[in-house]
C-alpha cells in the first residue's frame, strides 16, 4: 500500500495563478470573437470553402477530444488496471479528460453554420448517423466521468470505484471508436472508408492524452510548488514513448494496406511524396518530429532522466498529433475526389485539381480558445475541488523507496 | 429551526421548478415548433424522379443547363469561386489513355442510398417518397458531414449572409444545399426541370426528366432500350441520374 493521501484545493490567490486566469480568459474571449464574426459574417472569413469544408477549428476540436479519452489513463491504470502508483493523479486525470472534451465540443458547436440550431441536434436523431451517436457518447463520457470522480471524491462512495472506472474506461473505448469512425464511416473519400481509423485514433487517443497530463501534471505541481517525485514521471513517459509507438504502428499498417491496391496510389502519392504541405507534415512533423524523435528522447538511458527533456518530448507528440490530424483532416479533403476514374477532369467547381486551404486567424482564434477554455474550466475547478495529491514525491507513490529517496519530497525539482 | 427546514425545501422546490422551466424552454420549441416543417409532403411514392443525360449531345462550352438551374433557385455567384454555390456544374473530361474529349453536367444524383441522409445527425438531409435528395433548411445545423460523405460533390455551404432568395427555393447562411430536382415544379404538377428545359430550348436534347417507375415514360424507355451508367456505380447508390456516352 501507498502512504496516505492528501488532497488539497490549490490556493489560487498566487500573482500566477491569477496571470494564468488572465490569459486563458483572453484567449477564451478572442475565441468568442472569432465565432460571434464567423455568425455575422458567414464562414467566408475563414479559409473554409465548399472544398475543404472542415478546417483548423476541427483538428483542435477533434485534438480535444482525442485528448480527453487519452487524459483519462491515469485513472483507469489506478481503477482497472490496479496500479496504485496513479490512484494520486486519479482525480486530476477525470477532470482533464472532462474539461478537454468540453473544450473541444465548444469549438464544433461554435463552428457550425447554425450554432443557434443547437436545441434541433439535441431534439431530432438520425441514429444512423455516426456524428448522432457522438452526441450521446460526448454528453454520456461527461455524465459517467463526473460520477467517477464523484466516487472517488465521495468517502462512502469509495467501494464503488472500480466499477464506475471501468465503466468510464469502456465508454472512452466507445467515444474514440466514434470519433474515429466519423471518418472511417465515409465511403466516398480515399484516405478515409478504412476501420483501421477507429483502432488508429484510438491509438492517438492514448499518446496525446498522456503527453497533455504529463505536460499538466509538471506545470501544476511546479506551479503550486508541490512535490513531484521522478518515479510516477518516469512510468509515465515510459508509457508515453510505447503510445507513440503503438500510433506509429497503425500509421504503417494503414499505408501499407492503401499501397497494395492500385486504386488508392493516387492518395498514397498525394501524402507520402507529392503532396507538398501535407507530405511535409506526414515526415518532417508527425513521423520525424512528433515520433521517432520523442521516442528517442524518452527511452534515451540519460536524456529521459532529465524533466525538461520529458516535457520537450510530450510537447512534440502534441505537434506531431496536430500535423497528423492536419493530414488526415485537410489532406484527405484536399485530395479531389475521383468520379471519373481514368479521366482527368476540370470544372468551374475545382473538380481534378488539389484542393487549397489557408488556414485563417478567425478559425486560429476558435481553436485556441476552445483549448484555452478547457485549461481556464481545470484551472478553476482545481481551485474549489480537492482534485490534486498535496505530494507526488516518489515514498508517496511507492514506499519502498521512502528510505532511499527521502530527499525527493521536499524537492519539486526532483534529482 | 423549522423555518429554516421550510426555507429549505422551497428553495429546493425553486430550484427543482426553475431547471424544469429551463429545459422545457430549450427543448419545447424544438420539438413544437419545428414539426410543422417535417410535415409529410405530397410526393407521390409509386414515381421515382430522375434525369437521363446523353453526353454526345452536351456541347463544349455550353452552360445553358448551368445558366437556368441558378437562375431558377437564385442562386448566385459572390465573386468567390471558392465558396460560391454550385448546384450544378459542367466537367470536363479528358480520357487519359486516348486523350478523347468531352463535358456533362454534374449535380446531385439524387442516391436511392444517399450517404448524405446516412450521415446527417439531424434527419436535415431527407429522401422524399419519390426519391427526391433534399435538405430541410429549418434543421440543417450546417455541420457540412453530408459534405465530405457525399461521392459526387454536389453540395455547396452558404458562406455568407443572402437577401433576395425565391420563396420556391429556400436558402440561407450556415446551412448546406443541392439540386433539388426543381422539386417546386414536380409539386406544381409540371414535369421538367429548369436545366432540361434550358438544354431542349438550346436545341441540344441531351437531357430528359421523368419517371424512372413508369414504363411508358420517355426516360424509363430509353433507359431500358439504350442503356446507361451511373457515376461511382461502384458504390451501388443507385443515383437517379444517369449518363449516356461516359
Amino acid at each position: 500500500m501507498t502512504a496516505k493521501i492528501h488532497f488539497r484545493e490549490i490556493e489560487g490567490r498566487s500573482a500566477g495563478y491569477l496571470a494564468l486566469l488572465a490569459g486563458l480568459l483572453v484567449l477564451v474571449g478572442l475565441g468568442l470573437l472569432a465565432a460571434v464574426l464567423k455568425g455575422s459574417y458567414g464562414h467566408h472569413i475563414t479559409g473554409m470553402n465548399n472544398q475543404v469544408v472542415w478546417g483548423l477549428p476541427h483538428i483542435f476540436a477533434i485534438f480535444l477530444i482525442v485528448a480527453a479519452s487519452g487524459a483519462l489513463n491515469a485513472a483507469s491504470f489506478a481503477s482497472v488496471f490496479g496500479r496504485v502508483a496513479y490512484k494520486p493523479l486519479a482525480r486530476l486525470s477525470g477532470l482533464l479528460a472532462m474539461t478537454l472534451l468540453i473544450g473541444g465540443l465548444v469549438i464544433l458547436v461554435l463552428d457550425l453554420g447554425r450554432p443557434d440550431r443547437l436545441v434541433v441536434a439535441m431534439t431530432h436523431y438520425n441514429f444512423k448517423s455516426i456524428f448522432a451517436w457522438n452526441i450521446f457518447l460526448y454528453t454520456g463520457f461527461l455524465a459517467v466521468v463526473a460520477v467517477y470522480l464523484w466516487f472517488m471524491m465521495e468517502r462512502r462512495m469509495t467501494r464503488y470505484v472500480p466499477v464506475a472506472g471501468y465503466g468510464a474506461f469502456l465508454w472512452r473505448l466507445i467515444l474514440t471508436t466514434g470519433t474515429g469512425s466519423i471518418f472511417g464511416f465515409l465511403v466516398a473519400r480515399e484516405a478515409y472508408d478504412a476501420a483501421i481509423l477507429a483502432p488508429m485514433f484510438i491509438a492517438m487517443s492514448f499518446s496525446l492524452g498522456m503527453a497533455v497530463f504529463i505536460l499538466v501534471v509538471m506545470a501544476v505541481f511546479s506551479g503550486t510548488g508541490r512535490p513531484l517525485g521522478d518515479l510516477i514521471l518516469r512510468r509515465m513517459k515510459n508509457l508515453l514513448g510505447i503510445f507513440v509507438a503503438g500510433v506509429l504502428y497503425f500509421v504503417l499498417a494503414y499505408h501499407l494496406t492503401n499501397l497494395y491496391a492500385t486504386r488508392l496510389h493516387g492518395i498514397e502519392a498525394f501524402v507520402l511524396l507529392n503532396g507538398g504541405i501535407y507530405t511535409f507534415l506526414f515526415w518532417f512533423v508527425q513521423i520525424g518530429l512528433g515520433s521517432i524523435l520523442p521516442i528517442v528522447l524518452l527511452f534515451h538511458p540519460v536524456w529521459s532522466r532529465a524533466r525538461h527533456v520529458i516535457a520537450a518530448a510530450a510537447g512534440l507528440v502534441i505537434v506531431g498529433g496536430l500535423a497528423q490530424l492536419y493530414v488526415i483532416v485537410i489532406g484527405g479533403q484536399a485530395y479531389p475526389l475521383d468520379l471519373f476514374p481514368g479521366y482527368d477532369t476540370s470544372s468551374t467547381f475545382f473538380d481534378g485539381v488539389v484542393a487549397s486551404y489557408t488556414p485563417s486567424l478567425p478559425e486560429l482564434m476558435l481553436g485556441v480558445g476552445g483549448a484555452a477554455f478547457a485549461f481556464l474550466l481545470l484551472a478553476v475547478v482545481m481551485k474549489f475541488l480537492r482534485i490534486l495529491p498535496t505530494s507526488l514525491a516518489d515514498q508517496m507513490v511507492d514506499p519502498h523507496v521512502s528510505g532511499t529517496a527521502s530527499t525527493a519530497q521536499s524537492a519539486p525539482a526532483g534529482a | 429551526m423549522s423555518t429554516e427546514n421550510s426555507a429549505n425545501v422551497s428553495r429546493r422546490q425553486f430550484i427543482t421548478g426553475a431547471a424544469t422551466a429551463v429545459a422545457g424552454l430549450t427543448v419545447a420549441p424544438g420539438v413544437f415548433l419545428l414539426k410543422p416543417a417535417a410535415a409529410a409532403s405530397g410526393a407521390d411514392p409509386a414515381t421515382r424522379w430522375g434525369l437521363l443525360i446523353d453526353t454526345n449531345k452536351c456541347a463544349d462550352g455550353c452552360t445553358a443547363c448551368v445558366r437556368a438551374c441558378h437562375e431558377e433557385n437564385g442562386v448566385r455567384s459572390m465573386g468567390r469561386p471558392k465558396t460560391d454555390a454550385q448546384w450544378i456544374r459542367k466537367v470536363n473530361l479528358t480520357e487519359r489513355e486516348t486523350g478523347h474529349q468531352h463535358s456533362l453536367p454534374v449535380m446531385c444524383q439524387h442516391c436511392e442510398d444517399p450517404p448524405c441522409v446516412d450521415v446527417c445527425p439531424t434527419k436535415a438531409s431527407f429522401i422524399r417518397p419519390d426519391g427526391v435528395v433534399l435538405v430541410n433548411k429549418h434543421t440543417c445545423i450546417g455541420c457540412r458531414y453530408c459534405m465530405m460523405a457525399c461521392p459526387y460533390k454536389a453540395r455547396s455551404f452558404i458562406h455568407e449572409p443572402l437577401t433576395d432568395q425565391k420563396p420556391h427555393a429556400p436558402r440561407g447562411k450556415g446551412t448546406v444545399e443541392s439540386c433539388t430536382l426543381c422539386v417546386h415544379r414536380i409539386d406544381r404538377g409540371e414535369r421538367t426541370t429548369a436545366c432540361v428545359e434550358a438544354c431542349n430550348k438550346d436545341g441540344h436534347q441531351a437531357m430528359v426528366f421523368g419517371d424512372l417507375n413508369d414504363p411508358e415514360s420517355e426516360i424509363a424507355r430509353r433507359l431500358r432500350e439504350e442503356g446507361s451508367t451511373a457515376i461511382r456505380a461502384d458504390l451501388r447508390l443507385n443515383p437517379a441520374v444517369r449518363y449516356q456516352g461516359i
